[in-house]
């Protein structure tokens, strides 16, 4: 656990991180950004809560058990998607001109709008999911199981 | 003498390096049609504004399962790892 200033700092800031990352995972078809992407942001949130408060503190709100539970999820998701439009191809974009996310933003540059994209959005949503629990799951079991020990002061 | 050896290994890495940033081509060149169908399509075919996530999840998307699979096992073989050195520590 650090000092009182990192951790009333890191309490402020985790807001705006996650925040940013679940932005940059829902807007990942219309703007630069991804499941990738915004996963990593947010478990770099992650990681900075561990640093400024100990495993101790995290382990009892935020459970790897569960979040493999949830990577798993995503991955179930998205393999579903990719199976759903096997009808014509696989990973055919079978929601595009359907009410949802069906729209398609006018060609050329310009802002395109979140309700578009036929499938893209979800697929996004499902690994943006894979990333941020798999990827804080990672981080947490390396900080909890590793047996170093915590940074004092 | 292992100064000299790490000297020349170095030279020959850097020469190779800049040799190879030196024959480098032009950015988009040789052209191709498929770059060309892509910035003039992905818009209307996809739905989504972002053409580098239309090409990663509708054009290619075989190619980002095959990237969600990598990250998932080296999720699952790390969480793997750690539960086995858990169970040791317990044992001991």
């Amino acid at each position: 656990m650090l000092s009182r200033i990192v951790r009333t700092v890191s309490n402020q800031l985790i807001v705006f991180v996650l925040i940013f990352g679940l932005y940059l995972i829902m807007h990942g078809h219309d703007s630069p950004g991804g499941g990738f992407q915004g996963g990593a942001v947010v478990a770099s949130g992650v990681a900075m809560l561990l640093v400024a408060f100990g495993s101790g503190e995290i382990i009892q709100w935020l459970h790897v058990r569960r979040l493999t539970v949830v990577a798993c999820i995503g991955a179930l998701v998205f393999i579903a998607i990719a199976f759903a439009g096997t009808g014509t191809t696989f990973f055919y974009n079978f929601l595009l001109g359907t009410p949802i996310f069906g729209g398609v933003p006018p060609p050329g540059p310009g802002h395109g709008h979140v309700w578009s994209g036929g499938i893209i959005p979800l697929m996004e949503i499902a690994i943006g999911f894979i990333v941020m629990a798999g990827l804080s799951a990672v981080v947490l079991a390396m900080a909890r199981f590793s047996g170093g020990k915590e940074i004092e002061e | 003498m292992r100064q000299v050896v790490g000297l020349v290994l170095l030279l020959i890495l850097v020469s190779l390096l800049l040799w190879g940033v030196l024959v480098m081509r032009d950015f988009g060149y040789p052209p191709s049609d498929m770059d060309d169908y892509m910035i003039e399509h992905a818009q209307q075919e996809t739905g989504s504004n972002n053409v580098v996530a239309g090409v990663l999840l509708d054009y290619r998307g075989l190619d980002t399962l095959g990237e969600v699979t990598v990250l998932f096992t080296a999720v699952t073989g790390v969480l793997l790892l750690f539960r086995t050195l858990k169970r040791r520590e317990e044992n001991c």
